[in-house]
């Protein structure tokens, strides 16, 4: 069966989208994205080092035309900082996909939603494709996509915090109402977390931290594709709902008397 | 004359234009987005962007993030 992730009409076969951070090498993010299957990569902008230019890139690892290059505004905390690092990530000639995120507290990252909102209008105007960090808030959510962008972004626990779904009813509310893509972006710990995101519905899973800071990254990313496709699969299966008492599997006819 | 980059005071010849400046740092264009005084140079605009002292200049790229 044909089922793909649909982004503003583009078409991902893996609805696993990871990032690049926190890796301990370039060798190693790739070894690790290539196990995850993931065709969407998240990257940061960030000033170059001019006192010790290092002469490998990020990019050069993952190539632009095998992946598509999702830069985020991660460390922004204002609207136009993060309106600002689009339009430079969009200079380096990757695409119009931009994963925005406004952050509103150190100790959180927890996103400054009214901020996000303020970026996310400037940034369809401008034509990017925004795809935005956001609370697990419907109303936030709803707002958002009637502001054009091209799937909201709810976190499932704080960034980095491997927490897993904390509130799955409203991101069963988000689910119920959304009509572009829900993708549970940070706070899945485990396998278990995106396979759980994936068998209530959502679209997709983004995550960085639980792959690249496990003991062994390869392994956690291979755990991740396959559990983002389980729950993918079980949640187009269709599960069988949950009844207090038992149901028998095997026939009550033809018992020895 | 006196330009910053990236934050950093830097003495640059006279006539260095934006490529041969690039050229300098040893960082390859294709890999790099640079803003001057607060505007985007087009990749393209390189060689014929030429510094003028005070300017600011921000160069960036990208760099493992999630």
């Amino acid at each position: 069966m044909e089922d793909f992730l649909d982004i503003a009409g583009t078409k991902y076969r893996s609805r696993l989208i990871v990032g690049t951070g926190k890796y301990k090498n370039f060798e190693e993010t790739r070894r690790a994205i290539e196990v995850s299957g993931a065709e969407i990569v998240t990257v940061a902008v960030r000033r170059v080092n001019i006192t010790d230019p290092k002469k490998e890139n990020l990019l050069d690892y993952l190539d632009p035309k095998k992946f598509t290059i999702l830069p985020n505004t991660a460390g922004c905390y204002n609207a136009d900082d993060a309106v600002r690092t689009c339009r430079l990530a969009r200079e380096a000639g990757v695409g119009k996909l931009v994963k925005l995120e406004v952050i509103g507290d150190d100790r959180t990252l927890f996103p400054d939603v009214p901020a996000t909102l303020k970026a996310a209008k400037t940034l369809v105007t401008e034509g990017f494709t925004v795809l935005p960090y956001i609370t697990d808030d419907p109303i936030t959510a709803r707002k958002l996509e009637d502001i054009g962008c091209a799937a909201v972004m709810p976190l499932a626990a704080p960034i980095g915090s491997g927490l897993g779904i904390r509130n799955p009813y409203n991101l069963r509310i988000i689910l119920e109402q959304a009509r572009v893509p829900v993708i549970v972006d940070a706070g899945v710990g485990t396998a278990s977390d995106a396979a759980i995101a994936m068998e209530m519905g959502c679209h997709g899973v983004l995550m960085n931290t639980a792959i690249a800071s496990a003991k062994d990254p390869i392994l956690m990313a291979e755990a991740m594709r396959l559990g983002v496709e389980a729950g993918r699969k079980a949640y187009l299966a269709g599960r069988i709902p949950k009844k207090l008492y038992a149901t028998a599997s095997s026939p009550l006819d033809g018992m020895l008397n | 004359m006196k330009i910053k980059i990236n934050g950093e005071d830097k003495e640059i010849a006279t006539g260095l234009n934006l490529g041969g400046l690039l050229e300098q740092l040893q960082l390859r264009p294709a890999r790099v987005v640079v803003e001057r005084n607060r505007d985007i140079v087009p990749r393209d605009a390189y060689g014929a962007t030429m510094l003028a002292e005070g300017d600011i200049l921000e160069i960036v790229h990208f760099v493992g993030g999630g």
